[in-house]
């Protein structure tokens, strides 16, 4: 067995049993006072409400909760504490989400009121400092893509793919197309956003599979399915499997011969940063996640910002605005000037706290420091590949024998057919020591799949930690499978068995109203 | 690159570490990782980036040096809104959304990750009461995103291609509409009267077709004013089998009716006035709510977070309708779903737990009274024009200068000069308004406030 013992057994998270909220609330308590209208301004405006049609003033109050401010308080931070954040823990079973250390200077920047409390139609002058920030950080991005315009406007990955997919579709209909280029072409192991946003955006979806074997896209299938139909392909390299498409300039090219467009999926360039670009591989679009790579912190599912950066001849379809800067005047500005925008994605121009993060996080670290982060990210996560592979119970299909880029997708399909635990029961039972796993996107090709992304922020002696875990969990799968199934014990609260109340619309409860409409005491459906 | 780089964002940077892990994997150099690029694909040197500050001392400064140089509404006194629109924020509300636990988590599950599950449940089911129906997304995007999903659902709900909306939805959320329904839903505006602002019921009895699945309309409307005929949009929208869907300003629902109550299917908005800074329009989460119906509720591309029993008893919290998303059916999914806004759907349940009942009705009150005592006020002003348009106001409403002889971009050059930020110049987005300006008033402003605004504007007139 393993060479490192996991040494905190003790580990208990916090358990509060806090309330719904609505239990907490005394009719009468106050949680914070407002101004009171002065006597001048109730004086001039008159009976306002009474002066407002019929039906339009509330009648009945709406039933919030009613608190005093520190059981508020208390109330939230206690499920702060129910909540494993990534700086409590070795965050690497989250793979695919580049769970990395958001630095706690670039907080600092964000809550200042000089960020956080502008107002989006400020006269341009008094916008000069975040103007620049987006525009430097749009030079950076440039240079990091080899693209030659940056949008900011989407508010997190899924976001960006819909404004690409919005700009392949304008693109198509623009040049006359829109009868004969009616396909997009993804990978199975892409982020099910490109082909739900491909199909909304009116196309038919191609999903290549990977080669049972390399695990790479099979570029039989691929080369079958291109054809003058095909629009673009979205493609993503490393795909969620980790392993470099080498033959990705094949890709691109042929679907060019074929008068299509090329999109990459950056939303994971953590392991490639300053070592491959979107430009070399010819691609003519690409996006990335500033809530990933670029370290913003991910907020318990956003905000997050999705940019999205194009090659010249897509510039004048990006959506509105962009950052430009006059040099005549010394100016940063607002520029709408773009003939074939798309128009907007987002209200205003995209999350400016995670753009100003992002911006601070690359100006701590320069190209030498980017470049670390890609290594040492790619080093952690062939450091981490062998070692789970050393375990009983876990394989990672593909590519036999090769290192792997950022990230692996590894299967308990072994696991499970040996000891009857699957990864669900693993699940739950790494919430014990403080960890945890995902699951991987669907569909599960890979069975019982798992993936891990250990990233750039973990000391050796952390990741030894989090395979210590999993090592104790395997050998208790193979001992006492009752203790991994039954899991957990020491996290917040018990084993959610029943997913029937998630699953049937006469059982599920989406809001405490619901809840209360259906039934009596803990869970006794009324009649 | 042999020489080391030791940062103190990557531990494994220690050259002596990297050997031991490399010599474990049996791999001679970290560069043999990447022995699967071609080489005409590799990147060759070091990316063109500016020199680093790799001190913390000098990156706070370098980053502070440029964000100083903007002036900010906690500088100057400002009456913009538009959409983005300054409130007060309580200290807690940045007190829990700057915590770790919820600032840096993800995706974890309802065991280890239980307190943003009960945190996000808790959220939808205040909203839910504040907008007075039964379901309520996990935030999306934003406002704008939340109306056009709201529309996509109709059109879903009903089979049907088509929507109506007002020619006075906000230009921002129109676009952000028209290019979210292409190209299968096509989207028809409805002209509006020029005096009181409200939608043209003629115009939308004539365009309402069979095919039509929606009519969209916004309260407060952009220009401030109040649409007054909710429940006849309403019914005039269900008598053709389509459904309504309303955008809401939700600080406006302690003291107005909640859509639901004048016939809304669909309520839609943006939790940014519930306790989320502006961040130059980067703060922001949209909501969608609906009727406690399964029709309804399956298209919902969103997640839905339900509340479950556990083994011990306890409260559990999970994903309802999972095979609805595109995580669990990809293109076969409603619409597509990823990261959205949870850490402001978090803050604003926390700003929704302060403020109660009491609360959300004080805030009502001072937008509504301080906007009317600001409106008898400017309209006292000579050669302004208030209201330019509409009847009744909750907390903006539209200034004209045309008979100053003035252009609104001079009179907010001139009131910039006394530290304040004039209303939002329409005078190119609503060209047929002429000169105006829209004006918004929150609680925020005192008294005092407003009448520096009139003082200021006063002499600006004068001059």
């Amino acid at each position: 067995m393993g060479t490192t013992a996991y040494d905190n057994n003790e580990f208990h998270q916090a358990r509060w049993n806090e309330p719904v909220i609505y239990e907490l609330s005394t009719p009468g308590e106050r949680g914070i006072f407002l101004p009171e209208v002065e006597p001048e301004i109730e004086d001039l405006a008159g009976n306002v409400l009474d002066e407002l049609p019929a039906g339009m003033c509330r009648s009945k109050s709406p039933e919030l909760p009613e608190m005093s401010q520190m059981r508020a308080l208390k109330h939230y931070l206690r499920l702060s504490q129910e909540n494993l954040g990534a700086d409590f823990n070795v965050d690497i079973g989250q793979g695919t989400c580049t769970m990395k250390y958001s630095p706690k200077v670039n907080e600092l920047f964000v809550r200042s009121p000089k960020i956080a409390d502008l107002h989006p139609l400020q006269d341009e002058s008094t916008l000069q400092g975040v103007l620049e920030i987006m525009y430097k950080t749009e030079q950076f991005l440039k240079s990091i893509s080899g693209m030659d315009r940056i949008s900011f406007q989407p508010g997190a990955g899924s976001h960006a793919i819909l404004a690409i997919v919005s700009i392949i579709r304008a693109w198509v209909d623009a040049n006359g197309l829109t009868d004969t280029k009616d396909e997009i072409i993804t990978t199975i192991f892409s982020h099910p956003s490109n082909c739900a946003v491909a199909k909304l955006k009116g196309f038919k979806v191609v999903n290549i599979y990977a080669d049972p074997v390399t695990g790479r896209p099979d570029f039989e299938a691929f080369k079958a399915a291109v054809s003058e139909r095909t629009a673009a392909l979205l493609i993503t390299n490393p795909e969620d499997v980790g392993i470099y498409n080498e033959r990705i300039q094949d890709f691109t090219d042929l679907v060019h011969a074929h008068g299509g467009l090329c999109s990459y999926d950056q939303a994971n360039a953590n392991g490639i940063l300053g070592v491959t670009r979107a430009k070399e591989a010819n691609f003519d679009l690409c996006f990335f996640n500033l809530h990933k790579t670029f370290s913003s912190p991910h907020g318990c599912g956003g905000p997050g910002s999705g940019v999205v950066g194009v090659r010249d001849r897509l510039i004048q379809y990006l959506p509105v605005p962009l950052v430009s800067f006059d040099e005549k005047t010394d100016h940063y500005y607002l520029d709408y000037n773009f003939s074939k925008t798309i128009g907007k994605i987002k209200d205003f121009y995209g999350v400016i706290p995670v753009i100003v993060r992002a911006y601070a996080w690359i100006m701590s670290l320069g190209a030498r420091g980017l470049l670390e982060v890609a290594r040492v990210s790619v080093l952690n996560n062939n450091y981490v590949l062998k070692k789970l592979l050393d375990m009983r119970g876990v394989t990672a299909p593909y590519a036999d024998r090769e290192t792997r880029i950022e990230q692996v997708r590894f299967s308990f399909q072994k696991l499970k057919e040996e000891t009857s635990c699957g990864f669900g029961d693993v699940q739950r039972r790494i919430c014990d020591f403080g960890c945890h796993i995902w699951n991987s996107h669907e569909p599960f090709i890979i069975p019982e799949p798992f993936t891990i992304e250990p990233t750039e922020s973990y000391s050796k002696k952390e990741l030894d930690e989090y395979l210590a875990v999993i090592e104790q969990i395997i050998e208790e799968a193979y001992t006492e499978p009752d203790i991994v199934k039954n899991a957990p014990y020491n996290s917040v609260v018990h084993h959610i068995a029943e997913h029937k109340y998630l699953d049937e619309p006469d059982l599920w409860a989406i809001t405490w109203r619901m809840y209360k409409k259906r039934y009596n005491d803990y869970f006794k459906k009324k009649a | 690159m042999k020489e080391s780089f030791i940062h103190p964002f990557i531990p494994n940077s220690v050259p002596e570490v990297q050997q031991e892990m490399l010599k474990d994997i049996g791999v001679e150099d970290v560069e043999d990782f990447y022995s699967c690029i071609p080489d005409a694909q590799r990147y060759k040197g070091l990316l063109e980036l500016p020199k680093p500050y790799l001190s913390e001392v000098e990156l706070k400064k370098h980053v502070n040096g440029i964000i100083n140089k903007n002036l900010s509404t906690e500088d100057l006194l400002s009456f913009l809104g538009g959409g983005c629109w300054q409130h007060y924020i309580p200290a807690i509300c940045d007190e829990i959304n700057g915590r770790s636990e919820f600032l840096t988590a993800y995706a974890g599950e309802p065991y280890e990750d239980h307190g943003r599950f009960q945190a996000l449940f808790e959220y939808t089911s205040m909203m839910a009461e504040l907008l007075d129906v039964d379901v309520v997304n996990v935030p999306t995007y934003d406002g704008s995103q939340a109306a056009a999903t709201a529309l996509r659902m109709a059109c879903r709900i009903t089979n049907r291609s088509k929507v109506i909306v007002s020619d006075l939805t906000a230009p921002d959320r129109l676009s952000v509409i028209k290019g979210y329904l292409y190209p299968d839903i096509e989207v028809i505006e409805i002209g509006h009267d020029s005096l009181s602002g409200l939608s043209n019921l003629d115009d939308l009895e004539n365009k309402l077709t069979e095919n039509v699945g929606a009519v969209y309309f916004e309260n407060p409307s952009y220009l401030g004013f109040i649409e007054t005929q909710g429940e006849m949009i309403s019914n005039t929208a269900h008598n053709s089998g389509a459904l309504s869907v309303v955008w809401v300003d939700p600080s406006s629902l302690g003291v107005l009716s909640p859509p639901s109550s004048y016939g809304a299917d669909l309520t839609c908005g943006d939790i940014q006035p519930l306790g989320i800074h502006m961040f130059m329009g980067g703060g922001r989460g949209g909501f969608i709510g609906a009727p406690d119906d399964d029709k309804f509720i399956e298209e919902y591309p969103s997640r839905l977070f339900g509340i479950v029993p556990t083994t011990h008893g306890e409260w559990g919290f999970g994903d309802v309708a999972w095979e609805r998303t595109s995580y669990a059916n990809r293109e076969d999914a409603k619409e597509f779903v990823g990261t959205g806004a949870a850490l402001w759907g978090i803050t604003a349940g926390v700003y929704l737990s302060l403020m109660g009942p009491k609360g959300m009705r004080e805030l009502g009150e001072n937008c509504i009274k301080k906007t009317n005592y600001a409106l008898k006020r400017l309209a006292s002003l000579n050669g302004l024009t208030v209201p330019a348009i509409g009847k009744h106001f909750f907390k903006e409403f539209v200034v004209n200068f045309d008979k100053t002889g003035k252009t609104v971009q001079e009179i907010n050059a001139r009131l910039l000069e006394q530290g304040i930020f004039g209303g939002h110049d329409l005078s190119k987005s609503y060209s047929q308004l002429g000169q105006s300006a829209l004006y918004c008033f929150t609680e925020i402003h005192s008294r005092d406030d407003i009448e520096r605004l009139i003082s200021t504007m006063n002499l600006i007139l004068n001059a």
